[in-house]
């Protein structure tokens, strides 16, 4: 067994357990093909896929690969030319489109919200469309306000215009998220922020995620994102899907060339990035004398840089508790780094 | 003084026909909305009938009114009802103009998030489309009153009444004093009825929006 197989069985959290407090919808996509008319090539040629309830799945690739045309297929504001796509074992062709639209959260790169509402009518609009009471939305949009982290009392009346983008962009994840919809469509949604802004609000969607457990799909080209938000990443090129696996798989495992120029598989930080901290942790022997101290949830590459920074040989691994459970040192990191990848001139590298 | 003489001795008189004038005009107007309103949306909605229609009231509306009142005389008589349909015709123009342009300024991408979120094609109408072209719309309306308003004064030689009757009989019995009375009341109601728009504009959502990021 390479230490690459060692690592890629070591599971990521397991974000798609559903959670108590929310369903989550499986989507199964079958010999899925859409034809746009005068346009040769199909946009999306013949997909299959099966994606868990309660899986943050990314679809990653150039513009123009189809993945955001697989996306809207599945609220419908595409229809398939070609086989189709269940949520829950149902088909989404048999359900009107606005129940089937209701019941789902979209949201979108230029956030869509409507100008002329407060942020409140915003966030209120498909629960209204349900006929929920007054004083339930007006519970539900405080409550979600908060959730994505902008007080209430204090952003309830202002309008579209008056925040930042990134706040936008929270309101249009308020907004995705009113109705409880069991999954979530993003259509590139942190495309138009500024790289502080959208690294936080990929730390707080997936903080979000972990904790209502929806099915997430994703649509991205952006490979840092993908791997930093994605339980399982779809690679498509020219309609079609070239691997569907977890980070690590198609980091270490890139299934051919276009894949592993994609990702940057031979980038050993980004590797490193994608390997937990416990995968490549020793054993705790004896007593230890004091070592920095590091999460067993860490990456490799945090662990790499704390060992520089403190100019340390050697990490203690501790547990959510704070109980050392394993100790990490340089070459261990470097063993995990260096897994084997098929291309030549990555090995070339080494 | 010349200028009040008639207004003030027969203001009874003015105010009757200013009233008059504003019936008809708001007539003309109101009968020529729900028409431009869908004459609009097939143009939005169709883009190869927007050249042909807004040609078309382009046109019309560079046929003289004068002309226009009697062409109609042999068709539909003279009164009421021929000035109706002059009036409707000229204010077509700015209405659909406006509809239209307010309707096509709207952010695409807001469309397609109202479509995303299950709103049905008759709540994307009402709750976004309308309301968020509504400042332009309304601008078209004002502008079509008060050209029907400038308009409305020709009416009065095809027996519609209203404050052309000041200035055609004013004319031809040459009495200043009745000609500015005339004016004066057409003037005063353009210009009302230009307000009273512009504030209505400032009400809708979309201005209040704008207001409140200052």
């Amino acid at each position: 067994m390479t230490s690459g197989d060692a690592i890629a069985s070591s599971p990521r959290p397991a974000s798609h357990v559903p959670r108590p407090d929310a369903t989550a919808s499986s989507i199964r996509f079958d010999h899925v093909s859409k034809q746009f008319r005068g346009n040769q090539p199909p946009a999306v040629d013949d997909v299959s896929l099966e994606i868990e309830p309660g899986e943050f799945v990314v679809l990653l690739g150039p513009s123009g690969c189809g993945k955001t045309t697989l996306l809207k297929m599945v609220n419908r504001l595409y229809e398939p030319t070609g086989g189709q796509i269940l949520i829950d074992g149902r088909p989404v062709s048999g359900m009107s489109t606005t129940t089937l639209r209701r019941g789902i959260g979209y949201v979108i790169q230029q956030t869509g919200l409507f100008p002329h509402m407060r942020v409140a009518d915003n966030v209120a609009v498909v629960p209204k469309l349900l006929g929920w009471g007054r004083g339930q939305i007006r519970e539900r949009v405080d409550e979600l306000l908060d959730l994505v982290g902008l007080p209430a009392q204090e952003y309830r009346r202002r309008y579209p215009a008056q925040l930042s983008g990134g706040q936008q962009q929270r309101v249009g994840l308020a907004r995705a998220l009113a109705a409880n919809p069991t999954t979530l469509l993003m259509d590139e949604p942190f495309g138009a922020l500024d790289a502080i802004t959208r690294s936080r609000l990929q730390a707080e969607l997936r903080q979000i995620h972990n904790r209502l457990g929806q099915t997430v799909l994703f649509v991205t080209h952006d490979i840092e994102e993908a791997v930093r938000l994605a339980d399982r990443i779809v690679i498509m090129r020219g309609g079609n899907v070239v691997q569907f696996d977890t980070p690590l798989q198609i980091v270490m495992h890139p299934a051919d060339e276009f894949v592993s120029d994609l990702v940057g598989a031979g980038d050993v930080l980004r590797r490193l990035s994608l390997v937990p901290v416990m995968a490549a942790a020793q054993p705790l022997e004896g007593t230890l004398p004091e070592h920095p101290v590091i999460a067993a949830s860490a990456d490799l590459r945090t662990a790499l840089a704390l060992l520089l920074e403190e100019r340390a040989d050697r990490l203690t691994v501790i547990d959510d508790d704070g109980h050392p459970v394993g100790t990490l040192d340089l070459s261990a990191i470097e063993t995990a780094g260096i897994a084997p990848v098929p291309e030549e001139q990555d090995a070339a590298r080494w | 003084m010349v200028m009040f003489d008639y207004l003030i001795e027969h203001r009874d008189r003015v105010w009757e026909l200013t009233v008059e004038h504003l019936q008809l005009t708001l007539l003309a107007v109101g009968f020529a909305l729900p028409v431009a309103i869908v004459l609009a949306l097939l143009i939005v909605r169709f883009k190869p009938l927007n050249l042909p229609v807004l040609g078309t009231l382009g046109v019309v509306y560079t046929i003289p009114s004068l002309a226009a009142f009697a062409f109609l005389i042999p068709v539909v008589g003279i009164g009421r009802q021929p000035a109706l349909i002059v009036l409707a015709s000229y204010a077509q123009l700015f209405l659909v103009r406006n509809i239209a342009t307010g309707l096509r300024g709207v952010d695409p991408a807001v469309l397609e998030a109202a479509r995303g979120m299950g709103m049905a094609p008759w709540q994307i109408a009402l709750r976004v489309q309308f309301p968020l072209a509504l400042p332009v719309i309304i601008a078209g309306i004002r502008i079509a009153l008060v050209t029907t308003i400038s308009l409305a004064t020709i009416a009065a030689w095809i027996n519609a009444g209203g404050l052309g009757e000041l200035l055609f009989n004013g004319i031809t019995r040459n009495n200043q004093s009745m000609i500015w009375a005339g004016t004066l009341a057409v003037t005063a109601l353009a210009l009302l009825a230009d307000q009273v728009m512009r504030l209505l504009e400032r009400m809708t959502a979309v201005s209040r929006a704008r207001r409140a990021v200052g």
